[in-house]
């Protein structure tokens, strides 16, 4: 559901595409505008399908959108730093997503961030040191029946406890070589 | 395609389907799909295979068929036989219930569901009338179940005057929670001077506990886009929007198609159904904002800035997107609008109460034996959806409060169960109707920690521009939290109180405006909580630590200090 | 233009249509506290300290962006505004680290005046106390985010007179902060012209010229009214490749 894509940053290639640096996920940005005319009114429109090819957006990122709209820049951040989607910082390689929302609050999913914070040292918004989890909160899955809901690699889990969660996250770093694709 | 394509359409539809003898429809909305409903729905499929009967049965993945908490589900349709539900199926069940049920006719006792208990006569399905009944990814499921019938009827035989009077008529209100008149903002945005004018549904639910919206476009989202489209007809758009919270990427996905589906066929775009009307409807991806619900700050969104609101007036219906006229419903506004057509005004206003009409779709959920999607005629008692449609407080609880709103809203106690939905009785409780979010809380939970859960909440979700809302949330967040953790004193509560009234009459937008609500509202029902927790240092449903000393007072601290027994002193010293 | 009236603290006054009923109290000569509002620059509606009663309205409305209209009603000092904007003040002080005596601004501050004006002699709300940092990166003048009350003045003058658009807001929230460019040190930013117009309509000590020690700033709004009153005046136009 709301996983942010984890994509990991791919070797860049030398074969062409209107970036200077010939990464073919400009491609993906450069079919956006097209679709939207370079029109400035699409801005999070091609936000949202940079952070979907690069998994974050990165600077150098902002300041192509930037150029193509014919947007200043600090408009281009200021946008991108409002809404909670986007992402400025790499993603880790898991990601796990805590629903905050009222019925999970009222059936305890606090203490499943915390049993989180306890086991790996996140907050919610941080990554391990070693960038193989990313933890977050979300405001409401939507999934309320079945709280307290977690979403872990894009695949939502209802009814959680600490306990649960907590094995589900280690077995899936233990054995994370290669990484298994969920849901 | 015109009207006799439509038709013959829904006819060719509704023949194939009454070829099959049996029909397995399997909940495939996301709590259902977290329970298993995908594993579900390839048993049965493979099992279907496997005795050779694709000819006569068929498998259909439909939208949310309600009982959310007792999932996955699956209706059996058989020829000549009542709908059977089938709950918390398995794919064993599932196998199961091909050999047994569907070749031998005899039910599957053990996860049958049945269909006379409260949860569903209690009921009243209009907007969710084809959920969970018709595949959400197919055009002619919804065309054989009447869809665009309505929208076909509005362009041959009504004029846009026509339409409105009709939804004034009809008494319909604004779902998204503040329950503005719709016919009258459609007239007033058809009325208004504009060279363009725009439609645009918000679906940008961000109540944390609500999910109605995500289920209608999910399972009906064409629902929404004839609603939208008949919207568009009656005030004069040619262009739509439907906004999409970010969270929802399902929806978005299905709506997307839905659009296309519609497109293909001549339903939208241009030249609707071999009329002169042209419209067409675009998706857009929020990203993540709970304040891109106010309709202004969904218009700076919709524009791609940041989601900031900007004052009324001028109202949108007046200077909307692009300056130009604009019409805002909610999602669930415009899945009325169909029906409402389609039967007409009198029999939309015969459900409901005198000012409130029609019905509401609630996500019933937190301390309640069933929760899931129900909708409801206005004017039922809170007691009603908790104990009867809801099945009363599982492991012996006590109802203690049903909180309505979200974080624009209030929590209402076990003394107003009898109080009947309808926006103007929930207002004098000191809540609000809301997009649909319905928590029920039992005696373990704390009011002050939930009040203080929505504060968190608003303190996030606050835009930052004008001044009540940007600090004040903050600084309520931190009384309420000094409350809960200890440290407060008799005059925070009163520096509380006072606060939550200026930030109710001086914020910008309804999000400042409305997040003292859920403090105000237990502070008017469960002010004895409140004072526990100052006075006498004591949480009464337990959920509260209390492990702080209160600050500057320093007879108080040390007495404090000595009951907490940890001698250790903390929190600031100013 | 026709002339509307209306009724202002029980008394009869007419006024223009279209008129800001904040521009008409000032012309009455009744003074309405305001921060985000600078003649000359489009309105925000942010601060809320020029909030009014409206007989009618069960809300109160901020004067700057609300128009006159025939037969209004309009309360400006009730004891309830009073209390509000006192309230409002005290939300502004403990949000970020305003300490006077050391401010660079102290006895020219706007933030400072309305709170002598109103009479805010303490802060009843727990100081937040941020940590923010203070941007000497630029050559001629400083940012310090601390003095920040982000009314956004200096967002609006480098958009809509200067043009260039260098700063916007970050974030959202009690955590906004104001940005030059990819929230990256003032003194690289590519886009800044250096005209000084930001730190000229900055009501408080958040942009000063370097060098200036405490209470030595103080600020001219003039050029702005210069600038706006050319621009509407200008009666010919160059025609293209003339210039």
């Amino acid at each position: 559901m709301a996983a942010r894509p984890t994509a990991k940053r791919s070797p860049r290639r030398d074969d062409g595409g209107e970036h200077p640096s010939g990464d073919p996920r400009f491609k993906l940005i450069d079919r956006t505008l097209k679709r939207f005319q370079y029109q400035q009114d699409a801005l999070i429109e091609v936000l949202h399908t940079a952070q979907e090819a690069f998994g974050f957006l990165e600077e150098d990122l902002l300041i192509y959108v930037a150029r193509q709209l014919k947007l200043p820049l600090s408009w281009v951040y200021g946008v991108a730093t409002f809404y909670h989607f986007f992402s400025l910082k790499p993603q880790g390689e898991h990601t796990c997503i805590v629903c905050m929302g009222t019925a999970c609050y009222v059936k305890r999913a606090a203490e499943i961030v915390a049993s989180l914070q306890a086991e790996f040292g996140v907050e919610p918004g941080q990554t391990t040191p070693d960038g193989k989890l990313s933890v977050a909160t979300a405001r409401c899955l939507g999934s309320c029946g079945l709280a307290p809901v977690i979403v872990v690699d894009g695949e939502v889990l209802g009814r959680e406890t600490p306990e649960t969660t907590l094995s589900r996250l280690k077995a899936l770093l233990d054995t994370s070589q290669p990484e298994p694709m969920a849901g | 395609m015109n009207r006799a394509d439509l038709e013959n359409m829904a006819q060719r539809e509704q023949e194939r389907q009454q070829g099959f003898r049996c029909r397995l429809l399997c909940c495939a909305s996301t709590p259902c799909l977290s329970s298993g409903g995908t594993a579900v729905a390839d048993a049965l499929q493979d099992e279907i295979a496997r005795r050779e009967l694709n000819a006569e049965v068929q498998v259909v993945s439909t939208g949310c068929m309600g009982p959310c908490s007792r999932g996955p589900v699956v209706t059996v349709q058989r020829q000549g036989e009542p709908d059977l539900l089938y709950e918390n199926v398995t794919p064993d069940a599932a196998r199961r219930i091909v050999q047994q049920h569907v070749q031998g006719g005899e039910p599957v006792q053990e996860h049958l569901l049945p269909l006379d208990i409260p949860f569903f006569t209690k009921q009243h399905k209009v907007v969710l009338s084809n959920s969970g009944l018709i595949d959400p990814e197919r055009l002619e499921d919804y065309v054989a179940r009447g869809g665009y019938s309505a929208l076909a009827f509005a362009l041959r035989e009504m004029t846009p005057e026509e339409v409105c009077a009709e939804i004034i008529r009809s008494g319909l209100r604004g779902r998204g929670g503040a329950g503005y008149p719709t016919g009258l903002k459609w007239d007033l945005v058809r009325k208004a001077p504009g060279a363009r004018k725009f439609v645009v549904a918000n679906g940008d639910e961000g109540d944390p506990g609500a999910y109605m919206d995500r289920t209608l476009m999910e399972s009906d989202p064409h629902r929404v886009l004839e609603g939208m489209a008949i919207a568009g007809y009656a005030v004069g758009a040619e262009q739509g929007y439907i906004y999409v919270r970010g969270e929802y990427p399902i929806a978005a996905k299905r709506l997307e198609r839905a659009i296309r589906a519609a497109e293909r066929r001549g339903l939208l775009g241009s030249r609707i159904l071999d009329s002169n009307f042209n419209f067409r409807i675009d998706v857009r991806i929020g990203a993540g904002a709970f304040v891109c619900g106010e309709e202004t700050a969904l218009m700076a969104s919709i524009m791609g800035r940041r989601g900031q609101p900007v004052p009324r007036p001028p109202y949108p219906a007046q200077r909307g997107l692009w300056g130009m006229p604009t019409l805002i419903n909610n999602v669930e506004t415009l899945g009325n609008v169909a029906p409402i057509i389609t039967h007409g005004a009198d029999w939309f206003a015969g459900i409901g109460t005198e000012k409130s009409k029609g019905t509401k779709i609630f996500a019933l959920a937190g301390k309640v034996a069933t929760t899931g999607l129900i909708e409801v005629p206005m004017g039922i008692t809170l007691r009603e959806i908790v104990f009867d449609i809801g099945g009363g407080i599982p492991d012996g609880g006590t109802f203690k409060a049903a909180q309505t709103g979200g974080p624009s809203g209030g929590c209402i106690p076990a003394q107003f169960l009898d109080t009947p939905v309808d926006y103007e009785s929930l207002r004098a409780l000191g809540s609000i109707m809301g997009s649909g979010g319905l928590i029920v809380m039992d005696d373990r939970s704390c009011m002050v920690d939930v009040a203080k859960f929505f504060m968190e909440f608003c303190m996030d979700e606050s835009c930052g521009k004008c001044v009540p809302c940007r600090v004040g949330t903050v600084e309520m967040y931190e009384l309420l939290r000094r409350i809960t953790d200890g440290s407060a004193t008799p005059a925070d509560l009163a520096t509380l109180e006072e606060l939550c009234v200026m930030v109710q009459e001086t914020s910008l937008c309804g999000l400042g405006q409305s997040a003292p609500n859920p403090v105000l509202s237990t502070l008017r029902y469960f002010r004895d909580e409140y004072e526990a927790h100052i006075r006498e240092r004591r949480c009464p449903a337990g959920v509260c630590s209390l492990d702080q000393v209160p600050v500057l007072e320093w007879p108080d601290r040390l007495h404090a200090q000595a009951l907490a027994g940890n001698g250790s002193i903390s929190g600031e010293v100013n | 233009m026709s002339v509307v009236t209306l009724t202002v603290n029980d008394e009869l006054v007419s006024a223009q249509e279209g008129q800001s009923l904040l521009s008409l109290l000032e012309e009455l000569g009744i003074q309405i506290p305001t921060l985000c509002h600078l003649e000359g620059l489009s309105e925000r509606g942010g601060c809320r300290l020029c909030l009014v009663e409206v007989e009618g309205s069960n809300r109160l409305l901020a004067s700057c962006v609300t128009p006159v209209q025939e037969g209004m009603v309009v309360r400006t000092h009730s004891d309830r505004l009073l209390k509000y904007r006192r309230m409002i003040l005290e939300l502004l002080f403990a949000e970020r680290n305003h300490v006077c005596a050391v401010c660079v601004m102290n006895g020219h501050c706007e933030l400072q005046d309305q709170a002598v004006n109103l009479g805010m002699d303490h802060v009843r709300y727990p100081y937040l106390n941020p940590d923010l940092p203070v941007d000497a990166s630029h050559e001629r003048f400083v940012l310090d985010h601390n003095r920040c009350i982000l009314c956004t003045r200096c967002v609006r003058v480098c958009d809509e007179i200067e043009g260039a658009h260098v700063w916007d807001v970050m974030g959202r929230g009690v955590n906004s902060r104001i940005i030059a460019d990819l929230n990256q040190p003032w003194g690289t930013s590519q886009s800044c012209t250096s005209c000084g117009k930001c730190v000229q309509v900055c009501p408080t000590g958040a942009l000063t010229t370097r060098g200036v020690t405490v209470a030595e700033m103080e600020k001219q709004h003039d050029f702005l009214r210069w600038i706006l009153d050319g621009r509407n005046k200008k009666q010919w136009h160059y025609p293209a490749g003339e210039q």
